[in-house]
């Protein structure tokens, strides 16, 4: 199957008209002919170059192409590399000297030198450093966060859901590519099978090493205990530690039996320290939770709909534990869910009947409603919200009725609050305008008046949300910096701590455009310099994340005015149409410009554009400009760039009629 | 022709080469032409119609004599071939020196025995026609393009090619199975000759039909080479390609039991299939074996690389693989011995240990290379010192075991950005090298003591220099810090290497060049050119002094640290060298290959004396075992393949990673293999027990045949797997720890 797919692809070939396209740049005119015979010869001698480069890939121990790759290989065909084509990812990579997280690059173009001088000097990248750690020490793999996680979270699923599955010795090392992590137990698993016994794999007896005892005494105490400072540091660990999973029984029964025992003390502090041990453990990505769910869940249950969780329950914030338990509990159900253990149906099902017994007591009717809010606005809308006007009565009763203890007053004190909040944005997206109170308060009884203006909050505030929502994917009127490059991917600091650099080096897209996020190219004002006709004009962006199928982003820009751009994910191959007669294929290079130039304070590089509009053949007029721009001065010119990796650019102008995708 | 297994072994037609092979290397040496040797392995690009091949004056007629040698030998007239040749005097090297009729013209007769100690350096240093390149064919018959294509022009009915190929395979495919497996092996090479004539004869669609129906059909360890081939569609795409010319000019080797040949021949002349049978004359070097037809498993455990097989005559050149002889050291041993002792307080223990070391090394290896079979460098004071803290060491080393594994320490190199290339460390373990991407060589201390500059000149006269500790004073310590970078190159750096006195550092890189590095003033002494592309690796001789460089241009050559030009060239691989070692004895060095194949050298006389084939890909690691018999080679297809060198024989493979090896080391008892993948885990394999259970009677070695048992789910020890970082060095220090390095990869 792939090998077909291979070599279906070995007989790509280059479209004629990309030749007759490249000719017009220059100002040949060439027969179909001569493409044909060009565009067979360009393919072929592309391959070879790619199979050259792959060469320096492999020697360079990398497993992504990059431009220098390519460069190197027109070296060896005696051919002038391609200057300018920087690879967008690795070009701190290529210069490890002189990287960085915030994009360092080595200066060779044109610059404005005020440009410099204006801006505060980048942050200096890190250099190399050589750090050593134990990989294995007499052939046990030890835990520590230099090393992968022991056992990854598969291993520990399939430990879990498959007991009883012997385990040959040495057979995970079989697995496709995932024998990972398995130091110690291939390496007994050999000793094992040598001595020549098949033993089935013993239950996991979890033993504890006493550096691993030594560890959970001082995280359990650190926990619960008086310093803040600590406690964040050890709940830190639990989040981020790798080798936890063997530990992870024992912290589970300590948080289970601490509920339990707390909750009886009513010792809120406690409480809320151990909820915190659940969310870090949740955290942690290593951690297979789903086998401790049946005492991590009641105990996270309890603290949500307990009667009592504190001393003075007038006083202690008590509804703030409530509140955090009941996200954990939404963030649970999210997660483990499953069609098997149906827990949030489970959840959902016992929150609600305590909700509708009569005699509950606010502070458990107060946590059946977060528990439940917490689940979603389906879930709210169709629990809750029905349930309004009963609650309040059931509120009117105590705040308006003559002897009430002050607990229970504030006790319905909150569970109104609870309730507008979050019915308010829930009711506010069903229920249609408009607001009056009067019709509030007859479907929602007591609570109505007040739900009718926290609805009418709501919706301003969605409203001035939306706009902002505009504003950021619209800088039509931001004159300055037209692209704005987040670089999510790069905020997390270069670390190197336990060869944590955490720069996002395989799965970043390209730095000019984020792809897959919000897209937050900016279009230009409506009528863009480069294209200024035609009513609607589509711009092709390709992200350049070599190997993985990159989205494109299609940006209709419309002259209308207020019109924002309508952005669509076409993943397929990059089709360049509109719906008007021109028919543009915009083609637009970046001459160079190591992405840093964009959005990084410093670099302001002179890109050059080409911008390529290809003509039907109806309309003979083609025109191709090529313009350099400074980026910076330039802000609302035409911003968007697209970058190949090394500067090998494949495009296919199809007319709107073969393509699959329809404009909007 | 091709089915003439007996008689004519392959020296005898590398004999033939010589002399045109040693007026090359001299004019390369001398560097007054750019030889073929030195020329691009793409030069035939170039090389449109003018070209003349290297060979003497009068080319014109040398074609013409060429021309009608292969008339002569399209119609089998063997005995006038090779008349024709004794009376021309032509070497067949322009046209195809790997097809064995060997002629007796066997002049250049370099005695390689007689080749005294001091020879080595005088022959290249007066660049006489002594340095011979033994089966170096390849570059050698790319002259003329159109030569070599032309055996393609005359060919007949090209729609037929299609029914001639599936003819053949359903024969094939009808005959018993034991012959079947053997008999596929053609399938491959016909496929390819067929389509290339296709393509040569410009019949474009027909070639692209045949591929598409017939491509599916191929082994898949060959879809690299159809890769490339799919590409070609054009006669003109054919000029310059040198996996096409590599195809064309060396005879793809089959092995087939006389049996299947018999059967084969039979079916193919009562077809009357000639087209068929003149591919296989003239394309194909066919190993005729008495005895049993292979099985598929065999066939497809040696298969694998771009010309075949290895002939058997290939591997049959004695290799003295046994180790030196340590020399005397006459330094007071007991007073050393005596400060260890004071320190370890055993000293009993010790000493009877030293006397068996020195006892062992006293005997002579039945199998060893006369001590002064190359001239090796004196050793020095130092050396001395440091063989003697090898020894010391060499006591307290752990001994391992497939139940005392050893600890591992990773370097990771952070923030290297993807730039890391090439990694080595010192011998002792005191310096690790890093080549990167940006050109720079970098060394790091990993012992407390940090790294420092000799003085410079004006203050080194200010030195009493008759004082003890001179070799101190002469070290600048306001240069001391853990990390020096070395700028020179002017590209990646792929190969980086200590010598094993760790004064020098050898780098080789994508700009074409070696470069020796002083660890003294951490500046570049030489800069060693030659390679013209981009050198992938390069390494040290154990004794220092010689290194071997191999890169692009498909050729390794031998180098003296003090010769600015290459001692020996060694040619012959198909596509570049991608991996180079010397043997422990330094008496040869072996070369990894992108295509596919492993060549052990002999440093004397420059002969190729193993050809190893059984990969898949292109070879990215080999290993010596400490005690010379065995060679380790790791690959692009992730498995480790283990090696008899005494034998020529494969005795292992060891399956287990899932990407490319480029790191392989033995441990210093050699009971224990490493290997390190861009998989991002080291494995450790019983290398002792592989070896160990390997049967290597009389016939086997005679066959050639071998029954691997799978069993690398056995001899793997443990898998450490890191975190995203791929293993690309691996280094076992004095004492058996093991170290790792790569670079962290962050996702």
């Amino acid at each position: 199957m792939a090998d077909e797919r291979r070599q279906k692809q070995c007989t790509v070939v280059l479209p004629t008209e990309s030749m007759k396209v490249m000719a017009e740049s220059v100002g040949v005119q060439l027969q179909e002919e001569s493409c044909v015979a060009l565009s067979e010869e360009v393919s072929y001698r592309i391959k070879e170059i790619a199979q050259d480069a792959l060469k320096f890939m492999s020697h360079g121990k990398r497993r992504k192409l990059t431009t220098s790759d390519i460069d190197n290989a027109l070296k060896l065909k005696n051919v002038e590399p391609l200057f300018g084509f920087q690879t967008q990812e690795f070009i701190p990579f290529r210069f490890a000297s002189g990287g960085g997280r915030e994009l360092h690059f080595y200066e060779e173009k044109e610059v404005d030198l005020s440009d410099i001088i204006n801006t505060p000097l980048p942050r200096v990248p890190l250099d190399v450093s050589l750090k050593a750690h134990w990989l294995s020490i007499e052939g046990v793999q030890p835990a520590i966060p230099e090393n992968p996680p022991p056992a990854p979270k598969e291993q520990q699923k399939a430990e879990s859901t498959e007991p009883l599955k012997a385990v040959k010795p040495g057979q995970q090392e079989e697995g496709t590519g995932q024998g990972k992590g398995q130091g110690a137990t291939s390496a007994e698993g050999s000793k094992v099978k040598k001595e020549g016994m098949m033993r089935i794999k013993p239950r996991s007896t979890h033993e504890l090493s006493v550096e691993q005892q030594l560890y959970y005494k001082e995280i359990t105490e650190a926990c619960v205990g008086s310093c803040e400072a600590k406690r964040a540091e050890a709940l830190q660990s639990i989040a981020t530690d790798p080798g936890l999973y063997q530990m992870l029984p024992r912290f589970s029964t300590f948080i289970s039996e601490g509920v339990r025992v707390n909750v009886v003390q009513n010792n809120l502090a406690l409480l809320i320290y151990l909820m915190r041990m659940v969310k870090a453990l949740m955290d942690n990505p290593t951690l297979y939770l789903e086998k401790y769910l049946h005492e991590l869940l009641p105990a996270v249950v309890t603290c949500i709909v307990s009667k009592q969780l504190c001393l003075r329950p007038d006083v202690d914030n008590h509804w703030a534990l409530r509140d955090f338990a009941a996200r954990l509990m939404a963030q649970s159900c999210k997660t483990f869910s499953t069609t098997t253990n149906n827990i949030q149906s489970r959840i959902t099902k016992t929150f609600t009947r305590s909700l509708l017994d009569d005699r509950t007591q606010w502070t458990t009717r107060y946590g059946c409603i977060a528990g439940l809010s917490e689940l979603g606005a389906d879930v709210i809308k169709t629990l809750i919200v029905p349930r309004l006007s009963v609650e309040g009565a059931r509120i009117k009763a105590v705040t308006e009725g003559p002897v009430v203890s002050t607990i229970d007053k504030i006790g319905a004190e909150h569970v109104q609050s609870l309730l507008l909040k979050h019915c308010a944005s829930v009711v506010a997206k069903t229920r249609s305008l408009p607001d009056t109170v009067d019709q509030y308060r007859a479907d929602y009884g007591y609570l109505g008046p007040l739900l009718c203006s926290h609805v009418v909050k709501a919706r301003a505030q969605a409203a001035l949300q939306a706009q902002q929502v505009n504003r950021t994917t619209l800088t039509i009127t931001q004159p300055r910096p037209s692209l704005t490059v987040t670089q999510a991917g790069l905020g997390s600091g270069t670390s190197s701590v336990g060869g944590g650099g955490s720069m996002g080096v395989g799965s970043r897209p390209p730095n000019i455009i984020k792809v897959p996020s919000s897209l937050t190219l900016m279009s230009t004002r409506p009528g863009t310099p480069t294209q200024p006709s035609p009513p609607a004009t589509k711009y092709i962006v390709m992200g350049t994340s070599a190997g993985s199928a990159s989205t494109q982003q299609v940006i209709t820009l419309t002259s209308a005015a207020g019109g924002s751009p309508v952005t669509s994910t076409v993943p397929s191959v990059t089709h360049a149409h509109t719906p008007t007669t021109l028919q543009p294929l915009v083609k637009v290079e970046a001459g160079g410009g190591p992405a840093g130039g964009v959005g990084v304070g410093g670099a302001r590089p002179l890109q050059k554009y080409i911008v390529v509009s290809l003509p039907t053949s109806s309309s003979s007029s083609s025109s191709t400009s090529s313009s350099a721009l400074d980026k910076g001065a330039h802000g609302t010119s035409s911003p968007i760039t697209m970058e190949t990796p090394g500067g090998v650019k494949l495009e296919r102008s199809e007319s709107p009629a073969a393509s699959t995708h329809s404009p909007h | 022709m091709a089915a003439v297994p007996d008689g004519q072994i392959e020296s005898d037609s590398e004999k033939e080469t010589k002399p045109d092979v040693l007026n090359d290397g001299a004019g390369n040496i001398t560097g007054t032409s750019t030889g073929v040797l030195s020329s691009p392995p793409n030069a035939a690009s170039s090389a449109t119609g003018d070209t003349k091949p290297v060979a003497p004056p009068g080319a014109e007629d040398q074609q013409t004599l060429i021309a009608v040698l292969q008339y002569l030998r399209k119609n089998n007239l063997l005995e006038s071939v090779d008349i024709l040749r004794r009376e021309a005097g032509l070497s067949d090297n322009a046209d195809d020196s790997q097809g064995a009729d060997g002629s007796s013209l066997g002049s250049g007769g370099n005695a390689d025995e007689s080749g005294g100690a001091n020879s080595l350096l005088n022959r290249v240093s007066i660049a006489t026609p002594a340095a011979p390149v033994p089966a170096a064919p390849i570059k050698d018959d790319q002259p003329d393009v159109n030569v070599v294509l032309s055996a393609y022009s005359q060919k007949g009915d090209t729609a037929l090619y299609e029914t001639y190929y599936t003819g053949l395979k359903n024969f094939i495919e009808s005959v018993l199975d034991c012959h079947r497996a053997e008999l596929s092996q053609l399938f491959y090479p016909l496929f390819v000759h067929m389509y290339l004539e296709l393509v040569y004869n410009n019949h474009e669609q027909e070639a692209k039909a045949f591929f598409e129906k017939f491509s599916g059909d191929q082994e898949c360890y060959y879809r690299d080479d159809l890769r490339v081939l799919s590409a070609v569609s054009k006669r003109e795409h054919m000029r310059g390609n040198e996996t096409l010319l590599d195809f064309r000019t060396s005879k793809f080797v089959l092995r087939i039991s006389r049996d299947s040949y018999q059967l084969l021949k039979r079916h193919l002349q009562e077809r009357q299939n000639n087209q068929i049978w003149n591919i296989i004359q003239e394309h194909l070097y066919i190993d005729i074996f008495d005895g049993m037809p292979r099985s598929k498993s065999q066939i497809d455990s040696m298969s694998g690389s771009l010309a075949g097989e290895t002939r058997r005559e290939a591997n049959k050149v004695k290799v003295f693989y046994g180790l030196l002889k340590e020399p005397e050291i006459e330094v007071p041993l007991d007073e050393e011995d005596e400060e260890a002792e004071n320190e370890e307080g055993k000293p009993k223990k010790k000493k009877p240990k030293k006397d068996s070391l020195g006892n062992k090394s006293k005997k002579q290896d039945p199998n060893a290379p006369q001590q002064t079979r190359i001239p090796l460098p004196e050793l020095k004071d130092s050396d001395k010192l440091d063989k003697i803290m090898n020894m010391k060491e060499a006591t307290k080393r752990i001994r391992l075991n497939a139940d005392t594994l050893p600890s591992i320490c990773f370097y990771s190199f952070l923030n290297a950005y993807q730039g890391l290339t090439a990694v080595d460390v010192a011998d002792d373990s005191s310096l690790i090298a890093g080549g990167f991407a940006d050109s720079t060589v970098r060394v790091w201390s990993v012992t407390p003591k940090k790294l420092r500059r000799v003085k410079s000149a004006a203050d080194l006269n200010m030195i009493d220099k008759e004082s003890d500790d001179v070799l101190e004073r002469i070290m600048d310590d306001k240069t001391a810090s853990e990390l020096k970078v070395m700028y020179g190159h002017s590209g990646p750096v792929y190969g980086v290497s200590f010598s094993s006195d760790r004064n020098y550092l050898l780098s080789s890189s994508e700009d074409g060049t070696v470069r020796l590095w002083s660890l003294q003033t951490y500046t570049c002494l030489v800069g060693y050119k030659g390679h013209n592309y981009p050198v992938w690796d390069t390494q040290f001789s154990p004794y220092g002094y010689y290194f071997i460089s191999g890169g692009h241009d498909r050729v390794a050559r031998l180098w003296a640290t003090d010769h600015y030009q290459p001692l020996r060239i060694f040619a012959g691989h198909l596509a570049d060298v991608t991996c180079t070692r010397f043997h422990p004895n330094s008496n040869y060095v072996a070369t990894g290959s992108a295509d596919r194949t492993i060549r052990l050298w002999d440093v004397l006389n420059g002969n190729c004396v193993r050809i190893f084939t059984g990969h898949k890909g292109p070879i990215h690691a080999l290993a010596f075992s400490p005690n010379g018999k065995f060679l380790a080679s790791g690959a692009t297809d992730g498995r480790v393949l283990l090696w008899d060198i005494g034998h020529g024989l494969m005795i292992g493979e060891l399956k287990g990673h899932t990407d490319t090896i480029y790191s392989l080391k033995f441990s210093r008892d050699g009971e224990i293999l490493a290997s390190g993948s861009m998989d991002d885990t080291v494995r450790l394999w019983n290398a002792a027990r592989a070896f160990d259970e390997v049967e290597t009677d009389d016939f086997t070695a005679t066959t050639g045949h071998i029954h691997l048992p799978d069993n690398s789910q056995e001899m793997l020890l443990g898998t450490y797997t890191t975190k995203s970082t791929p293993v690309i060095h691996l280094h076992f220090t004095r004492r058996n720890l093991l170290l790792a390095a790569g670079a962290y990869n962050p996702q």
